[in-house]
């Protein structure tokens, strides 16, 4: 059993020690960012996640969609919690096309809280024509489907650098630090006090990246603080049914000469 | 004796201990699989409905759809409002007065679930002994305030939650 | 067996009894004897039953949300996990407990292969388990397919090219299982239908292979045959049962631990990018549990070579009771073999490293020597060495351990150690 144990010990460090070396080559690794949603008891800071809405509705959302989330998502639990008036006054601020009517006509109305993000093209083709045929991915789950998550998001955001010398850019093309191939066709589009923070956090650079990261952070995983609530008492009512169980193991056992 | 009687009693206890803590957990692990199946929360964000109610005549009605059911919108003239009011409470199955069932001013405007209260078929309009909705799947006859008169249905086709937002458009839900 | 002997106390369930012996059954499973010196490796099987059912309830749940259509399915998986009441948590122990029934059936498979449970007259438990393992895999990657992602639709390009490598008739199959032109709807709804069904086959293996050990009884540590029942066993109810729910009960909290603190670790984050037929993922590797053959797979230089080679690396599993030339069951005896058997875990989990590497340099080497020594170690090393070895006496039973020919200390106790 004790040899076992060891050979599995040592196979975990030689493979996580050879991976570590792996990752360097062309991109820089991203920040760590020591995000309040990280680890099993984690929670987002909702002033955060309410800033970085803003960052998104008056700077990403003009080329990026998020088409699985609804305006109703910014008032549940967990999220932005944003109360169901400011819910409502945000949905009204977006014009959304419904129909047909009943002259099979298609309208614009004020948006509502069952209504879904409206996007900004209204498809991947137009979106990738409107922006040099590179097409903004939807933002919905980015934070999962890039590796490093909000690390990554985050370091993107406020990674934009000179090339150095010997990197040529093509007209449209940007060079990051921390992009995968470090050529980027999004422009840096954060500038300090870019927006105006309605609860008057000051709005560097690094203020909103750190916001849009985390609204988008809980974009991708809205359970979140849901499922870190759960999994503790998960695993704390495991634990004590398991020392029930194995009490109860040990008296069963304890009817006959062989040790459990 | 004593020693032993104890000894079984602290085994007894661990028993009921454990398996009364399992069922906890196995009850615990079976409602989110039976609560799935519930409305999802999408599905209860889209609970209203607006109708533009300008282009029906008086005597006329339309049906629209809100949750997946049919709503019947009937503007009723005033011989149908007199005849609705005329029937006494002691003919009626499942009392109640026509008044009960407009909105106060908006006595024209009858809006409710076109959905029968036996086993839940389309009623069919204009049909039927009452003036009203008959409902072809077991024979349920309704009155021109949607109220059942004969047959196997239990009550009177629901009224739904509505609003005029203004004279022209209602809100349902 | 004492099952014989069972006759229902009330007359209605003696009624019942006479016309389906359920009730006979049912003791037959409490009171199955069981060698009492079964270790907490024996506990999976009892784990992989709790693993096979959970993925069948959460996977009729999810069905019921999941919509299985190119242009859907993505978004279906999103609103299961945004909108459905639990959605998230149901999704996440289905994804993760792919990754955990693999886990538990490794263990298991080395559990057999070190105590020698395959070896007669337990053939045909391990080729039923065999074919669960080969089901299970079909199952694992035809779910993985489903969400539709990137992960998805590139896995489900390579797995299913493979059969292009039949020579002559690989195109047309290729395209038979496509029902098009190239990995599309056709092929998803296909996939989901097939995913459905598969766990259901695998169940009915499962009866067959508990059934089959039912006959000559479990193995156990020191791998002799033992009478039942006697004191040498212990009945199944309450012994077994309830160390197999101890174990099951770890086993859970590790399996929560993965499922709401890292629920997407074990997956890959290309998989939350929606399937884009014009661009391949820029690194592409199967789960993790499929690591090993994919390193196979990439090791030979021939595309119908690898092919054969990957599937040989399973099919050679099915005539390993004829392989081991061992008269001794259980390598706790057999000084040598136990050596090679670390050996070839080693191995297979070097396989599985290199499976997630690119296929270069160090790599292409690694899985190559990997590859070489995982056929050395079933064609030669289990006939040569189970014929040359010289096996440390083995006890005359459980309860006695008494060693035959010249009892030694140190051996006696490390017997005691392991039983």
């Amino acid at each position: 059993m004790k040899k076992f144990n060891t050979i599995i010990n040592n196979i975990i460090t030689i493979l996580f020690l050879t991976t570590g070396s792996l990752h360097s080559a062309e991109t820089t690794d991203p920040i760590k960012v020591d995000w309040s949603f990280k680890g099993i008891t984690g929670t987002f800071d909702r002033a955060s996640l309410q800033r970085g809405f803003q960052v998104y509705k008056e700077v990403c959302s003009s080329c990026h969609s998020m088409q699985y989330l609804s305006y109703r998502n910014l008032g549940e639990p967990g999220g932005p919690e944003f109360t169901e008036a400011e819910v409502k006054a945000i949905a009204a601020s977006f014009e959304v096309t419904d129909g047909p009517d009943n002259q099979g006509e298609m309208f614009t109305r004020p948006g509502r809280p069952s209504d879904i993000f409206v996007s900004p093209h209204p498809n991947k083709e137009a979106a990738a024509a409107a922006n040099g045929g590179a097409y903004p991915p939807d933002m919905s789950v980015l934070v999962k489907a890039r590796k490093g998550g909000a690390n990554y998001i985050y370091s993107v955001l406020v990674g934009y650098e000179d090339p150095p010398p010997d990197v040529k850019l093509d007209q449209g093309v940007y060079y990051n630090k921390y992009m995968i191939g470090n050529k980027i066709k999004m422009p840096n589009n954060l500038v300090d006090g870019l927006v105006e923070y309605a609860d008057g956090t000051e709005s560097t650079v690094d203020q909103m990246a750190k916001d849009v990261t985390t609204f988008l952070a809980w974009a991708a995983e809205p359970e979140l603080e849901e499922r870190h609530r759960t999994g503790v008492k998960v695993i704390i009512y495991l634990i004590l049914l398991t020392i029930l169980v194995y009490l109860s193991m040990k008296k069963i056992w304890s009817r006959i000469d062989t040790e459990v | 004796m004593n020693k032993e009687e104890k000894k079984v009693k602290r085994r007894d206890f661990l028993f009921t201990a454990s398996y009364a803590v399992g069922a906890v957990g196995i009850g615990a692990v079976i409602w989110p699989m039976i609560d799935q199946m519930n409305p999802d929360k999408a599905q209860k964000a889209l609970a209203t409905t607006e109708v533009d109610i300008s282009q029906i005549e008086p005597g006329k009605s339309i049906t629209v759809l809100w949750r997946g059911k049919p709503v019947f919108l009937k503007r009723r003239t005033p011989e149908e409002i007199q005849e609705a009011r005329a029937v006494s409470l002691d003919d009626l199955p499942d009392p109640q007065k026509d008044e009960e069932r407009v909105k106060e001013g908006k006595d024209e405007w009858l809006v409710m679930l076109g959905v029968c209260t036996h086993l839940g078929c389309v009623p069919l309009k204009d049909k039927g002994d009452y003036n009203g909705w008959f409902c072809p799947c077991h024979g349920s006859h309704y009155d021109v305030s949607g109220r059942v008169r004969k047959g196997p249905a239990p009550t009177n086709m629901e009224i739904p939650k509505f609003e005029f937002v203004d004279n022209n458009t209602i809100k349902i839900g | 067996m004492s099952e014989h002997e069972y006759v229902p106390k009330s007359k209605a369930a003696k009624w019942f009894n006479d016309r389906l012996p359920l009730l006979t059954l049912g003791a037959h499973l409490t009171d199955y004897p069981t060698p009492k010196n079964l270790n907490y490796w024996w506990t999976f099987g009892g784990i992989l039953t709790f693993c096979l059912i959970t993925q069948i309830v959460t996977g009729i749940v999810l069905a019921m949300h999941y919509v299985a259509h190119a242009d859907l399915a993505f978004g279906s998986v999103e609103h299961i996990m945004r909108n459905v009441n639990y959605g998230w948590l149901i999704r996440y122990i289905h994804s993760n407990g792919a990754s955990m029934f693999f886990l538990a059936v490794y263990i298991h498979i080395f559990r057999s292969l070190f105590y020698g449970s395959y070896k007669s007259p337990r053939e045909i438990i391990w080729i039923l388990g065999l074919l669960i393992y080969l089901l299970m895999m079909a199952a694992a990657f035809l779910g993985y397919v489903l969400p539709w992602g990137q992960m998805s639709f590139w896995g489900a390009t390579v797995i299913t090219n493979l059969f292009s490598a039949i020579p002559l008739v690989g195109e047309s199959i290729t395209t038979w299982l496509w029902g098009a032109y190239s990995v599309d709807n056709p092929t998803l709804n296909r996939f989901f239908s097939l995913h459905y069904l598969f766990p259901f086959l695998i169940l009915g293996l499962v009866v067959l292979h508990i059934w089959a050990l039912h006959i000559p009884g479990n193995n156990n540590p020191v791998g002799i045959d033992i009478k039942k029942p006697s004191k040498d066993t212990v009945p199944f109810h309450p012994y077994i049962t309830i160390k197999d729910a101890f174990a099951l009960l770890m086993f859970m909290i590790i399996f929560a631990g993965f499922v709401f603190f890292s629920p997407n670790i074990l997956g890959h984050s290309d998989n939350y990018i929606p399937a884009n037929p014009l661009v391949t993922p820029a690194h592409i590797v199967p789960e993790w549990y499929l690591l090993p053959f994919y390193a196979i797979l990439r090791s030979v230089p021939d595309k119908l070579g690898g092919v054969i080679l990957m599937f040989s690396a399973i099919f050679i599993l099915f005539v390993l009771p004829w392989l081991d030339t061992s008269k001794v069951r259980s390598a706790v005896f057999r000084p040598i073999y136990r050596q090679f058997f670390w050996i070839l875990v080693i191995d297979v989990l070097m396989l599985g490293y290199v499976g997630a590497m690119p296929a270069e340099g160090v790599y292409l080497v690694l899985a190559r020597v990997g590859t070489i020594y995982y056929f050395l170690h079933f064609i030669v090393v289990m006939p040569v060495v189970g014929y040359l070895e010289k096996t440390d006496p083995i006890p005359m039973s459980i309860s006695e351990p008494v060693i035959t020919g010249g009892a030694e200390p140190s051996l006696a106790r490390k017997l005691n150690e392991k039983v």
